[in-house]
């Protein structure tokens, strides 16, 4: 008995001893830091997200003048013809003065008055853009001319962020751009239901704007150039990365040529993407003399970048396939080839699509080597439509935000990150895509 | 443009050719269809590629002559005649072929097979490519500047009136700290997560858990490259730098770094997390038997056995970082500095190489093509490091396959 309870002092099946106490806490601990580790790459995905979407959702309002405008005859068509080559000698100076001449009427109309408000305030109230989007619009539709339309009016970028949050009072008294008289302004017209805020069309249509008009910028060239390169991609690396694979993985011979093949395409997988930047910039515009900041040299770079990806997961695609298919193929007296076409690639092509489409996703959020091939370039035009368009300058999405985060003006960063909102929505829907592919179609043998 | 009305015109000869061929062939059978070598398929087949594939091919040597300036770019009318000769000759061969006894289905397949062929080679092309731009353009920096200066200066101040200063060192010094960084950040998160992921996590935590790593990878390096520049560097130097008078700047060493070691996290746990799951489950199995906890069995059993494997992926992650280039330009800064202090404006080879080829290049001063020879700097640094990794993954994946 003394013995047994000796035992049990020592080792209880009640009591932890110290020892496995000290085990227990280190796997505690051990586990917390997977935790903890997991918790971290979350947050910083919430806070990337976060931060992303707070400051970019400011570019899809926008604050417009809404108010009727006289287009008067003797300044805006002297001749009075309506001929509109003869306006088109009217400069934006004209259209402004009757921007402002309609906004002193607006003001006037106002019970409240502002004391202080210098003639700059009134005048700058209104973006330097929006002569030039009513010019346009008269020149389109002469007779417009003499009569008074209700127009929306952008007005300047400071008035925007200061409805938006981003200029207050206080930093107009240091701004040489705007006034607090100006903002007071535009709280009493604000209040007239003069001035409105709403959603922001131009951004997704407009083509990017000069430094000194963040209001006006839009990402419309940018998602055409894009688009544009996207389907350059589609169409070269598809075909060529499925080729490609189909002779690798079916075909291709033990021997020194395809190990080097293979080698090769794992290290050019991972190869810095501004390497193929500057071999873009070396081969396809120094040497092949293809025209810079063209879609079609874009799409040639990205082609080369993405085909490893697209090799790599159609080789696994090709790879899930079960020998057996291949074998009662061929046991029925179908060729090599004929097995290949006829029974493989049908039953990999879910997985070669999903693949397809990441790698899509990849290029279309790729930076770098767009910046050396050129893409940077302001463009204002809009590119004609494939394949001519294919070689007209345009920008991309990814590009125009990097464009944009070299301005100067504040306002540019919502604008950034308001295009950083439209990349990720595109990439967001391929990746549904590309999950919904997967899901729908895979099979498991 | 010529050229393309003749790629339009032999097209719809291969079409056409696809047809003759076809009655040609059941022409040729007479009364019986099994009297043909192949199926009928396959010689309009053969005939259409007889005629497309010498068109094609002529518009290639055409575009090649022209971007070589061999021809000039007006002559197009001619080119395009070659084009269209070439695919009537392919179209007359093509019919000529066709009898009874035309093995048409092994014509085809050879031609199809060396199509696949050529296909695969573009790899090979795509570095030969890279490599030839790179040392091409790097052999003319060195006739303008010594390399000794370029591999051992510790100045960088190019100027554009001569004289410049281009030295590498500092670039690297910049890179590998931020790199450093990166993976000081990334490799034990990384690692952790992966860890509690194949180890720990229920199912329904993994399911949550790991989609939203995943997604991390997904998001564009502009991204996190806008998140240094507009949230972590102005938070990072109103906490920390300006506080402690270790610099003033928002885009710094430590922003670059860390932004980079969020964007290697979901890299280096989804090839940590293969490697782990790779380890047999009987080693596992063995170390929890005998009585060990299961962090016990993961440090002394599964770690050890995946380390050579994980060491590969850390590689793979260095060369990601040292070739990253968004974050760095929008994170990291333009002064080629070489401090110790993280809270200081550096900046990469990547960076400099965007700087210095973005705007009006001049292809014929050391100013612009130091980039070429900064870009060989960074593919051999990348291609010895992705090349090692390459190796110990594969030998590791034959230990226990």
């Amino acid at each position: 008995m003394t013995d047994m309870s000796n035992h049990a002092s020592r080792i209880s099946l009640f009591e932890v001893d110290p020892r496995t106490r000290r085990r227990n806490a280190a796997e505690k601990r051990f586990r917390a830091y997977g935790a903890t580790a997991i918790c971290i790459a979350v947050i910083a995905l919430v806070l990337l997200v976060g931060t992303i979407l707070r400051d970019g959702s400011g570019a899809f309002r926008q604050t417009y003048l809404s108010m009727p405008v006289a287009l008067s005859a003797e300044k805006l068509d002297p001749k009075g013809n309506r001929d509109p080559a003869e306006m088109s000698k009217v400069l934006t100076l004209a259209y402004g003065r009757v921007l402002d001449d309609a906004l002193d009427a607006a003001v006037a109309q106002m019970d409240t008055q502002i004391e202080g408000l210098s003639e700059k305030d009134m005048t700058g109230l209104v973006s330097k853009e929006a002569s030039a989007q009513l010019r346009d619009r008269v020149l389109a539709d002469p007779e417009l001319v003499g009569q008074t339309v209700d127009v929306n009016v952008l007005v300047n970028g400071r008035i925007d962020g200061y409805f938006k949050g981003r200029v207050s009072k206080e930093s107009a008294e240091r701004d040489s751009n705007t006034s607090p008289q100006q903002l007071m302004l535009a709280d009493a017209l604000a209040e007239d239901g003069v001035l409105v805020t709403r959603f922001n069309r131009e951004f997704i249509t407009n083509p990017d704007a000069s430094d000194q008009r963040p209001e006006a910028a839009g990402v419309g060239i940018a998602i055409l150039g894009s688009l544009y390169m996207m389907l350059v991609v589609l169409f070269l690396s598809v075909p060529i990365g499925v080729a490609a694979s189909i002779y690798l993985e079916e075909f291709a011979p033990k021997n020194r040529l395809t190990d080097i093949i293979e080698v090769n395409i794992s290290n050019l997988a991972a190869v810095p993407s501004i390497v193929f930047g500057i071999l873009g910039l070396a081969v396809f515009i120094n040497f092949a003399g293809l025209p810079q900041s063209a879609p079609i040299v874009g799409g040639l770079v990205l082609t080369l970048m993405t085909l490893p990806t697209i090799i790599i997961s159609t080789r696994a695609a090709l790879k899930a396939v079960p020998p057996s298919i291949r074998d009662a193929a061929l046991g029925v007296g179908a060729s090599k080839m004929q097995s290949v076409f006829h029974h493989v690639l049908p039953l990999a092509m879910p997985g070669i699509m999903t693949g397809t489409i990441l790698g899509l996703a990849q290029a279309l959020g790729e930076t770098a080597p767009l910046l050396l091939i050129g893409m940077v370039a302001f463009v204002r035009e809009f590119p004609a439509a494939p394949p001519e368009g294919l070689f007209d300058p345009a920008s991309a999405l990814p590009v125009q935000v990097y464009n944009w985060t070299q301005r100067s003006d504040p306002a540019f960063v919502e604008r950034a990150s308001g295009a950083i909102i439209i990349l990720l929505i595109f990439l967001l829907c391929m990746n549904l895509l590309a999950i919904f592919l997967r899901r729908k179609f895979e099979r498991r043998w | 443009m010529p050229l393309s009305w003749a790629l339009i015109a032999s097209l719809l000869l291969a079409v056409a050719g696809y047809l003759i061929g076809r009655n040609r062939a059941l022409g040729a059978a007479g009364p019986d269809v099994r009297m043909l070598h192949s199926r009928p398929t396959y010689h309009g087949v053969s005939v259409a590629l007889t005629t497309f594939g010498p068109a094609a091919v002529i518009v290639v040597l055409a575009l090649l002559l022209r971007m070589t300036g061999q021809i000039d770019p007006t002559t197009g009318g001619v080119a395009g005649l070659a084009v269209l000769g070439g695919a009537i000759l392919g179209l007359g061969w093509g019919i000529s072929r066709i009898g009874a006894d035309f093995q048409a289905r092994s014509a085809v397949e050879r031609m199809v097979m060396s199509v696949l062929i050529i296909c695969s080679l573009i790899a090979i092309a795509t570095t030969v490519g890279i490599v030839l731009s790179l040392i091409f353009e790097t052999g003319s920096f060195f006739q303008k500047y010594s390399w000794h200066e370029f591999f051992f200066g510790l100045e960088w101040t190019p100027r554009f009136d001569g004289n410049s200063r281009l030295g590498m060192l500092p670039l690297l010094w910049g890179t590998l700290y931020i790199s450093f960084i990166a993976l000081v950040v990334a490799v034990p998160i990384g690692l952790f997560a992966a860890i509690y992921l194949s180890e720990y996590a229920s199912p329904r935590i993994r399911s949550f858990a790991k989609p939203m790593v995943e997604l991390l990878a997904g998001i564009p390096t502009i991204v996190y490259g806008l998140f240094a520049l507009i949230t972590v560097g102005p938070m990072l130097r109103d906490w920390i730098a300006q506080p402690l008078g270790l610099g003033n700047s928002a885009s710094s060493v430590l922003t670059a770094g860390l932004v980079m070691g969020i964007m290697l996290i979901p890299f280096v746990s989804s090839l940590s997390d293969d490697i782990i799951n790779a380890v047999p489950q009987s080693l596992r199995d063995a170390a929890l038997g005998l009585g060990s906890t299961p962090s016990e069995t993961v440090r002394q059993v599964v770690l050890p056995a995946a380390l050579p494997g994980i060491v590969g992926a850390v590689l793979l992650a260095a060369s990601r970082a040292i070739g990253e280039t968004m974050i760095v330009v929008l994170g990291a800064g333009a002064a080629a500095t070489m401090s110790l202090n993280p809270l200081e404006a550096m900046t990469t080879i990547t960076v400099k190489i965007v700087s210095q080829l973005t705007g009006d290049n001049d292809f014929s001063s050391p100013e612009t093509l130091v980039a070429f020879a900064l870009g060989l700097t960074l593919f051999v640094i990348t291609l010895c490091l992705n090349i090692v990794a390459l190796i110990i993954v594969r030998k590791y994946r034959e230990q226990y396959e």
